[in-house]
């Protein structure tokens, strides 16, 4: 067991390396550099010593490798560099815009879950039934319409139908003002989390109706075991791995959705930064948040492997 | 009335009756069958085999007694009675009261019938709390039947999951689970199929020691007709999905009345070994339940099949000594 950690960790460590080279080579590979992102037109007007000055202080024309080894050093002394807009230090950016998409994943991918695992486990136990076709209904809706359109219908809704419209305060903190936080979480949240639960909500009804035929459901049932007991403990454990497979893909594909999400809802999440930062050429920041999102992917991937052994005992025997 | 005499006729009482059980699925008013109305009649303590080819329809006609059947299959008509009480009219909490705790069940394949991702001691453990047992007796009770079915280290095997059993302990296990809470009648599905010869023979035992020990009454489902021959009072022979032959065991197998049954003992292997003759097959392949038609379902593989064994299926017929045979010709005018 400590083996298999010890391999999955250092395997996730050489990912991230290579991710980290594809990142660094796509933005060296736009044009523009670091002086024209901080000057603009006005990059223009630098004479010739200035401007060899200023490549010089950004480092921008030594060798890729050299720059890509010391922007690396950098990063593993925790130094994520300086943002180039803001000239605030990019951890200090990040620092705050993490919580708040943190939060907005995992308030997702609890909306997502409950949808996902209670239409797909009653959809189910009576296929073609009511709660069957509901969920249908929501699998549907949530796979078929992006998020976008969701979103932004659930924003134009709520503002013309109740006046209620509480991303249009400042941003609050989980722990400053929850109540408000909350609201503000809970519908762009609900935007993401439909579209997670449509893909767990099928995952689930297709693993439930395979494992309902199954000599083991079979046998719970013929030991007379309660309803409950037999959905959950048997039927539901038994479908779990495809869900737990399906949840960190969603998890994976989330981060990304937040992006969008966020911008729709004007939240200060990471996605926010990383497409302000794009539209600003601010390497740095951009540099670092998708290494943040490339990390979080890899770190889900890993934890869903681990999650398969806890689940299934057979998978230890590899 | 003396106590000499309450003996046996507590022990005729039937247990459980079944009457004209068919099965089968309904597919747009169409009813398909599948087991075509069958009889059987298992007394307290008796030990009832049942045989028959694949598709026979045997499998399904014990899984509709507890309504376990598979998909879209269920019991169309008939009743199947389990101590005077209609199992069909119950309700699923009812019947629950009896599954498990009544009738226990142990099926073909234990590889499957065992949840992979439990430990056996949950397995175990569920069924007796769902029917009353507390925690700590659950517990107790687990291990004393663990050991009780012959499995070395009850404390060892109870923290295994399935996969790190072999077959003839996960079988154990799953007989375990059915004897735990001592029902009155267990179905055993060909508990021995998917296990190795030596082992199917250590099964076979346990049961039979078990039954004599708990005085349960045994229904048998098996396709190998030798495996039945020392186990079982009574054999019901099935084909098509109808009970064909019923005979207690000896008779059966001294003088067959039905030529399916006939057949089936002339294509087992006898214990002699100096006895030697060569087996004989039964040419041809059971029919398809969609397209019976009328006649016998046997007609077309019977060598004894005469012109009316097309027109009219014939229904159980008594042969005397509690035989009964559902074929137009008795033994004597069989032309061989």
């Amino acid at each position: 067991m400590l083996a298999s950690v010890a391999r999955r960790l250092l395997s996730m460590l050489v990912t991230l390396l290579g991710v980290s080279v594809i990142i660094f080579l796509v933005l060296r590979l736009l044009p523009g550099n670091a002086v024209t992102a901080q000057m603009g037109v006005s990059a223009g007007l630098l004479s010739h010593a200035q401007r060899v000055a200023l490549d010089h202080y950004y480092g921008v024309g030594e060798p890729f490798l050299r720059q890509y080894v010391s922007w690396l050093g950098a990063m593993l002394t925790g130094n994520l560099g300086v943002s180039l807009s803001s000239r605030t230090s990019v951890v200090s950016l990040v620092g705050a815009a993490l919580p708040v998409t943190l939060e907005l994943a995992i308030a997702s991918m609890v909306i997502g879950e409950l949808i996902g695992v209670l239409f797909g486990v009653f959809g189910s136990l009576r296929p073609r039934g009511v709660v069957d076709n509901a969920g249908q209904g929501v699998a549907v809706v949530g796979l078929g319409v992006p998020s976008f359109v969701i979103g932004t219908g659930l924003v134009t809704f709520l503002a013309s139908s109740f006046h209620y419209f509480p991303s249009s305060r400042a941003f609050a903190g989980l722990f400053s003002n929850p109540w408000l936080n909350l609201q503000q979480i809970f519908f762009p949240a609900l935007t993401l989390g439909l579209g997670v639960g449509a893909a767990i909500m099928r995952t689930t009804r297709a693993a439930m109706l395979e494992v309902v035929s199954t000599g083991f459901a079979r046998t719970a049932r013929g030991k007379g075991l309660s309803k409950f007991v037999v959905t959950w403990k048997h039927l539901f454990l038994g479908a779990l791995v495809p869900v737990v497979t399906m949840s960190g893909i969603q998890l994976g594909y989330l981060l990304g959705g937040t992006v969008v999400v966020e911008q729709i809802f004007v939240l200060p999440g990471l996605g926010r930064l990383l497409v302000n930062s794009i539209s600003n050429r601010d390497f740095p920041v951009v540099q670092s948040v998708t290494l943040i999102f490339a990390a979080g992917f890899i770190v889900v991937n890993m934890l869903t492997d681990m999650l398969y052994t806890l689940i299934d005992p057979r998978t230890h025997a590899r | 009335m003396t106590g000499a005499v309450a003996g046996p006729r507590a022990k005729s009482e039937a247990l459980l009756e079944l009457r004209s059980v068919r099965v089968g699925f309904r597919e747009r008013r169409h009813e398909h069958e599948i087991v075509r109305g069958v009889n059987l009649l298992v007394r307290a303590g008796e030990k009832l085999g049942i045989v028959g080819e694949s598709g026979s329809g045997k499998t399904l006609t014990v899984l509709s007694v507890l309504r376990l059947l598979p998909g879209r299959l269920q019991l169309l008509s008939g009743r199947v009675s389990f101590a005077g009480q209609d199992l069909t009219e119950l309700r699923e909490r009812q019947l629950r009261q009896v599954r498990g705790s009544q009738v226990a069940m142990v099926y073909q394949d234990p590889m499957t019938s065992l949840n992979p991702l439990l430990r056996v001691r949950s397995q175990v453990v569920e069924t007796l709390r769902a029917h009353g047992a507390g925690r700590d007796e659950a517990h107790d009770r687990c291990r004393e039947v663990l050991y009780q079915v012959g499995l070395p280290d009850p404390e060892r095997v109870e923290r295994s999951f399935p996969h790190e059993l072999s077959g003839g302990m996960q079988q154990r296990v799953m007989i375990a689970i059915a004897l735990s809470v001592s029902p009155r009648l267990l179905i055993a599905d060909e508990p021995t199929t998917a296990l190795d010869v030596t082992v199917q023979q250590q099964i076979l035992e346990l049961v039979e020691g078990l039954q004599e020990h708990t005085g349960m009454a045994v229904v048998w489902v098996t396709h190998d007709l030798g495996v039945v021959a020392r186990t079982v009072d009574q054999v019901a022979v099935m084909y098509a999905g109808r009970v064909v032959e019923l005979a207690p065991t000896r008779r059966l197998f001294a003088r067959p009345s039905h030529p399916y049954t006939a057949a089936l003992l002339g294509a087992l292997p006898s214990a002699g070994a100096g006895h030697r003759r060569p087996l004989t097959q039964i040419g041809g392949t059971p029919p398809d339940p969609a397209r019976l038609g009328s006649g016998c379902p046997f007609r077309a593989r019977c060598r004894h099949a005469v012109a009316r064994c097309e027109e009219e299926e014939p229904t159980l017929i008594g042969r005397g000594e509690g035989s009964f045979a559902a074929c137009w010709r008795a033994p004597e005018e069989w032309a061989s």
